[in-house]
């Protein structure tokens, strides 16, 4: 197998293997309130984590955070505790799916309002600068929170302020249930950047490899001169919304064209052709990812419930 | 022991902090080049440099996210807005933002921030420039609030603030920057948390922060010729409250009067004078009183603005009706 390329196969395949179990146990009620699944959008948040330095940089998200999570390598077994709420889970269970937390692997969040993240990454950027620590902050958000004025507020801070950023929209291209060219004055996202005196790059999000190529340029530009840098991942999500969401915006047959160029069967068909992914080794591979999940799965079922006495810690320091 | 304004107070101590740790440093409107929109952090500029006295545009919601990120990154930001009025474009980013990181990452974050800069009613301002806002920001768990009505506490208060591991809201005022008092020229700090009597007394308990503490003050002096003996308590920290202070107090007295110059309607004043009426309901010798701003936008003229506001008189009166005596 192809080394380099099979670590990304598996991470997507994690994030894919992962959503669908937490979209079967949330089905169970094994998981409440607003559970937003990444499944269709993994080449973006893969091939991006995939060119980050995790020693010294961070990322920051919204509320569809597993796929990032899990990228960054955070213990599936912890987030699937946090989905469940337990005590166990990567915020202690009182974040929940929105809010995944776990600064080890460079993750400051998981944010539940649109766009919020989107300050608070630049000020993170803001401390690379400030300490000159070689790090760069890399900033997801969707195509519905690119509208927010707390986006174009920071495209402007972090150019004035020359912060090693890169702004990552991930325009899965239903901002909830209103398709984004109803709602965009600009067809292209990555143009914006120009108003901002930025480099602008589009990619395309169904392509890891594509991913990876726009990324590291702009992470590059972000850490050698202090100029942040817009992405656009074109993409799609393959669920609703959130759990929640009957979908009667789009058809069936929508998804399924995206499904023809679904990132993980494109890079697995690639590296057969190539000769580089025998049966045996993708195989062996999804067992290893079903392990995972099923691991995950039976660590939060066996998790304690938070202590009643949690409920008033961690609202103050000490 | 020297003679400050109430501006130079939080001036000398933004450069005391920064001096002592260099992760402290200072941004917002008009904080550099201008020396301050009111002049607190005069000279930090040239002392500091353009990397820890960091103009921003007049983007709230932005600057204040940023200065949430830095601090969860490690650094400590004084984040200074040209008023409160303001601050409500940022207020998404200080309730959901700084208030909730700590607890909805299980303890994982901290937001070691302070935001500062004036609040509630100036002069000839109107509506929008003139409004005391402390209610919104007490509401919010995971806040600390703190409104020092003195230079000594402008001074010890902002200090503490600059060390706290949580975000703090600070409230000043337009009005207040040239109050002049005395400071000790030692270093010294005030907790968060602790009240202080700016007058004893034993008739009757005044509840009072930031601006009002003077007319509150001038009240005592015309009830103490009239025989009352009012005790002042300056509550200087919003929350967390000092209850303790309150409740002994009122104990005593068995009459209270809060005073606070934000509309009544949910606010840190009425929460306080439930607080009061609850924990104090043996005690009390009459209903508890507020004295609160007028329940109406702040007019520009500036007789009607006056009587918007608590003042001297209505709090005098007040006390006098808790002691069922005629004004």
């Amino acid at each position: 197998m192809d080394e380099r390329l099979g670590v990304l196969l598996e991470s997507m395949q994690l994030i894919r293997s992962f959503e669908d179990r937490a979209g079967m146990m949330y089905g169970l009620r094994k998981i409440g309130g607003f559970c937003h699944l990444y499944s269709g959008q993994e080449a973006v948040a893969v091939g991006a984590v995939s060119v980050l330095d995790l020693e010294r940089d961070y990322l920051l998200t919204g509320y569809r955070d597993h796929g990032h999570a899990l990228a960054l390598g955070v213990d599936p077994r912890a987030i699937m505790a946090e989905l469940y709420g337990k005590a166990t889970g990567v915020s202690r269970g009182k974040g929940g799916s929105m809010h995944l937390f776990d600064p080890a692997s460079r993750l400051l969040g998981g944010n539940g309002i649109v766009g919020e993240q989107i300050p608070i990454a630049t000020g993170v950027a803001l401390e690379q600068a400030y300490d000159h620590s070689g790090g760069v902050t890399l900033c997801f958000f969707g195509d519905g929170a690119f509208h927010q004025g707390a986006l174009h507020e920071s495209l402007n801070l972090a150019k004035v302020w020359s912060l090693p950023i890169v702004y990552v929209v991930e325009n899965n291209q239903w901002g909830m249930g209103t398709n984004w060219r109803r709602v965009s004055a600009e067809e292209d996202f990555s143009r914006t950047a120009q108003a901002y005196g930025m480099v602008g790059r589009s990619c395309d999000g169904m392509d890891v490899a594509d991913v990876q190529g726009s990324v590291r340029e702009a992470i590059q530009s972000a850490r050698e001169r202090g100029e942040p840098g817009l992405v656009e991942a074109r993409t799609y999500r393959y669920k609703g919304h959130s759990m929640s969401d009957p979908q009667k915006y789009r058809s069936r047959e929508d998804i399924e064209e995206y499904r023809k160029r679904d990132p993980i069967a494109a890079l697995k068909g690639r590296m057969e052709d190539a000769g580089t992914l025998s049966q045996a080794e993708w195989e062996e591979l999804m067992a290893r990812v079903e392990a995972k999940v099923e691991a995950a799965v039976a660590f939060a079922e066996s998790s304690a419930e938070p202590a009643p006495g949690e409920l008033y810690t961690d609202v103050y320091a000490g | 022991m020297s003679i400050i304004t109430y501006r130079e107070a939080l001036g000398r101590a933004l450069d005391e902090e920064m001096a002592r740790d260099r992760r402290v440093f200072l941004m917002g409107e008009e904080v550099g080049e201008y020396d301050g929109a009111y002049k607190v952090s005069k000279g930090l500029l040239a002392k500091y440099g353009p990397e820890r006295v960091r103009d921003t545009p007049i983007a709230e919601l932005g600057f204040t996210g940023a200065g949430i990120g830095a601090a969860i990154a490690g650094l400590r930001p004084v984040v200074e807005w040209m008023t409160h009025n303001f601050a409500l474009l940022a207020m998404d980013q200080v309730v959901n933002g700084a208030a909730k990181m700590r607890y909805m990452s299980g303890g994982k974050l901290s937001v070691p921030i302070v935001f500062r800069g004036p609040n509630g009613p100036a002069e000839y301002l109107a509506s929008q420039h003139s409004q005391a806002l402390a209610s919104y920001w007490v509401h919010a768990p995971g806040l600390k609030v703190v409104a020092p009505a003195t230079p000594a506490d402008a001074y010890g208060l902002l200090k503490s603030a600059i060390r706290d591991d949580d975000p703090v809201v600070f409230l000043e005022n337009e009005l207040m920057y040239a109050w002049k008092g005395e400071v000790p020229d030692e270093e010294f700090l005030v907790p968060i948390g602790k009240a202080n009597v700016a007058r004893p007394g034993k008739d009757a308990t005044i509840l009072v922060f930031a601006k009002p503490l003077l007319a509150a003050l001038e009240a005592a002096d015309h009830l103490a010729a009239k025989g009352v003996e009012a005790e002042v308590i300056d509550l200087r920290s919003l929350r967390p409250l000092d209850e303790a202070a309150v409740y002994e107090s009122v104990a005593r007295t068995g009459r209270c009067v809060v005073v606070d110059e934000s509309w009544p309607v949910a606010s840190m004043g009425s929460y306080v004078a439930y607080l009061v009426s609850r924990a104090c309901f043996d005690a009390l010798d009459a209903p508890v009183a507020l004295v609160s701003g007028e329940d109406v936008p702040m007019p520009y003229n500036h007789a009607l603005e006056l009587a918007a506001q608590p003042s001297a008189a209505k709090i005098e009166a007040a006390v006098l009706g808790a002691l069922y005596r005629e004004a």
